[in-house]
């Protein structure tokens, strides 16, 4: 990751990713009927399908752009996700 | 009043019972020194983790409203009212970024508000004033359709009274809302938002799996949808968008993407969290809400396939499509998990409700008594203050649902959205640069908000009874710029919040060239580039609830 410049913007072209899922605005492309999907026409199951590119392009910038902690509290690890988190 | 329906009624009030005794038991979950501060009352502590703001985010923006109003449409009309899926796909990439810079600035300087953030990047009480303001008028009407999704549920279970009798349950259930949010703050939606959650996911999955056998299939399904919409006269149904409401269900879809986090109860969520892993952490997560929602709009076809019909509600004697969905688990499922589905609802508007009125109280005390009032007021008499603050918020909200038909707030809510959108340049815009001169932006709202509420006036209803606030879908032929119409003739439709954004965005540089030229004083900025970084564990950081 690019140190801070004078804008104090910090940029990374992982962050292009999070343009990907916009493409679910453009209607041409998923309004229609077919391929269905389990009975489902395509203009339902894609949309729902545009969930999943969301996540994983959140997900990939996430992980591509972890900052390096700045300073950490003495014991205590830095990645428990469990809901004791915040007590200090 | 109709038959009461007693099973589902028993397991509704239990479960209320329970999420009553979380809401007052909050006050004391993992509380800090003092309840007497913002830090704490408004934002919890500001230490929430990832899993509890996931179940708070989600809590506050998949309300009961949208659980009710999202199959109601999609029974009435069909693809359009899917666009809440395209919406939802694409909110968290875009606010992804900017989130974390408000988080980090409002961490830095103690931000409670949209406003406050405002106020320290251009000094500039107008303005922020105007952001603050903008923001309760949004929100009250988005409270009071909290109360439209309890209420579509209590009268489902059998309390559907005429005049006030037919609203008294819902007092009740308010009353209760209001004393605990009084009392325990953000704490109290936070815990609750674990049982409401919890229910929607348990009733929504069941519901997915268990209607369709019940119902022959999806197939079956999309079948009865487009039977239904090939014999209804209106032309804009169907299972498919068709040319016309295109642009509309993409321009509404990022338009309400746009506008979810200008919200302040969005915000509140997010301020509540204690770094910024926590945010990016959910920006990935939060979708899981958004397979919920998409599930939970082809309730409205099941529906059909089941040949559901609205109940008529007769306090106004129309019938509500609103109790299409309670109305279809009441004729589909045993009464004992037509009871939970119920409760989640019901619980699923207390939650946003309680956010809600928390939000606007902050943006209240901290941007217009703090600022206007009482400038030197202490942390504890703030606290107080937006304590008082939401009771009145919360009642505000019911009196609109008792003595204005509760049509008033759907239009309200419509309005809402528009009005949200016109702080995008100042709170979002502004996290990035400060290019814009503050009497740009200014103009650019006061722009942006008067031409869209001129178009929403102008707009008439899909079926023609009404002539004002009939919907946010602008004819581009009645697109006019000063008596030009650059699309004369097309039958497109685009939402209004949209075309008013780019007005407010246009009168905005226009302005903000001029004031340059001018050399106009652009107010202080308290903010430095460091500032939009900070991150939980910074040393510099301030404390929580200090002074």
């Amino acid at each position: 990751m690019a140190p801070p410049g004078k804008t104090g913007l910090r940029w990374s072209p992982w962050n292009l990713l999070l343009v990907v899922p916009l493409l679910w605005l453009i209607t041409p492309v998923f309004n229609r009927t077919g391929p269905e999907l389990f009975g489902m026409p395509f203009y339902y199951w894609f949309q729902f399908l545009g969930i999943a590119v969301g996540v994983l392009c959140t997900s990939i910038v996430y992980v591509k752009t972890k900052d390096k902690p700045t300073t950490s509290a003495p014991g205590e690890p830095l990645d428990v996700d469990d809901l004791d988190e915040g007590a200090r | 009043m109709n038959e009461l329906q007693w099973p589902e009624l028993v397991i509704f009030a239990l479960l209320f019972g329970l999420v009553t005794v979380l809401g007052f038991a909050a006050a004391k979950w993992r509380a800090g020194g003092t309840l007497d501060h913002l830090d704490e009352w408004g934002l919890g502590g500001r230490k929430f983790g990832s899993w509890i703001t996931w179940f708070l985010i989600g809590g506050d923006l998949y309300t009961a409203y949208t659980f009710v109003a999202v199959p109601a449409l999609m029974f009435s009309a069909g693809a359009m009212g899917f666009f809440a899926l395209p919406y939802t796909v694409v909110v968290y990439p875009l606010v992804f970024m900017p989130l974390l810079r408000m988080w980090s600035v409002s961490r830095t300087h103690g931000y409670v508000t949209p406003a406050d953030f405002v106020r320290g990047r251009y000094g500039s009480p107008t303005l922020a004033l105007l952001i603050a303001i903008t923001g309760i008028v949004a929100t009250m009407p988005y409270i009071a359709l909290q109360l439209v999704g309890l209420e579509a549920v209590l009268r489902t279970l059998g309390f559907n009274g005429a005049g006030i009798v037919g609203h008294l349950p819902l007092l009740i259930a308010f009353i209760i809302l209001a004393v605990y949010t009084y009392q325990s703050g953000l704490r109290a939606p936070a815990l609750i938002a674990f049982v409401k959650d919890i229910l929607i996911y348990v009733v929504i999955v069941v519901a997915v799996i268990y209607l369709p056998i019940k119902l022959g299939g999806w197939t079956e399904i999309f079948g009865a949808a487009d039977a239904k919409f090939e014999a209804s006269p209106a032309k804009g149904d169907g299972t498919l968008l068709n040319g016309n409401n295109q642009l509309q269900y993409a321009t509404l879809a990022l338009g309400s993407a746009l506008a979810l986090f200008l919200y302040p109860h969005s915000l509140t969520g997010v301020l509540a969290s204690r770094g910024r892993n926590v945010i990016k952490r959910n920006m990935s997560a939060l979708p899981a809400y958004s397979l919920l929602l998409g599930l939970l709009a082809l309730l409205g076809y099941m529906a059909i396939a089941a040949g559901t019909k609205p109940l008529v509600n007769q306090a106004t004697g129309r019938p509500d499509t609103n109790t299409i969905v309670p109305n279809l688990f009441d004729q589909m499922f045993p009464s004992w998990f037509a009871g939970i589905a119920f409760a989640a609802i019901g619980i699923g508007a207390l939650v946003p409700a309680a956010i809600m009125s928390i939000a606007a109280a902050n943006l209240w005390t901290r941007n217009v008594y703090k600022e206007y009032v009482n400038k030197g007021a202490t942390p504890a008499q703030e606290a107080k203050q937006a304590k008082l603050a939401s009771l009145v918020v919360k009642f505000g909200a019911v009196a609109f649902i008792l003595f204005i038909d509760p049509q008033f707030s759907i239009d309200l809510q419509l309005i809402g959205g528009v009005m949200i959108l016109q702080t995008l340049p100042a709170v979002a815009i502004a996290l990035y640069t400060r290019w814009f001169h503050v009497r740009g932006l200014v103009a650019g709202w006061v722009a942006g908000m008067a031409w869209g509420m001129w178009l929403l006036y102008t707009i008439p209803s899909a079926d023609g009874s009404r002539a004002h606030f009939g919907g946010s879908a602008l004819v581009l032929d009645k697109l006019s710029l000063f008596g030009w119409h650059p699309f004369a003739g097309s039958t497109m439709t685009i939402y209004v919040g949209f075309v008013s954004l780019i007005a407010n965005l246009v009168v905005a540089v226009l302005v903000t060239v001029l004031a340059r030229r001018l050399r106009w004083p652009n107010g202080l900025d308290k903010t430095s580039p460091a500032d939009y970084h900070a991150d939980e564990g910074d040393k510099k950081l301030r404390a929580i609830g200090a002074h």
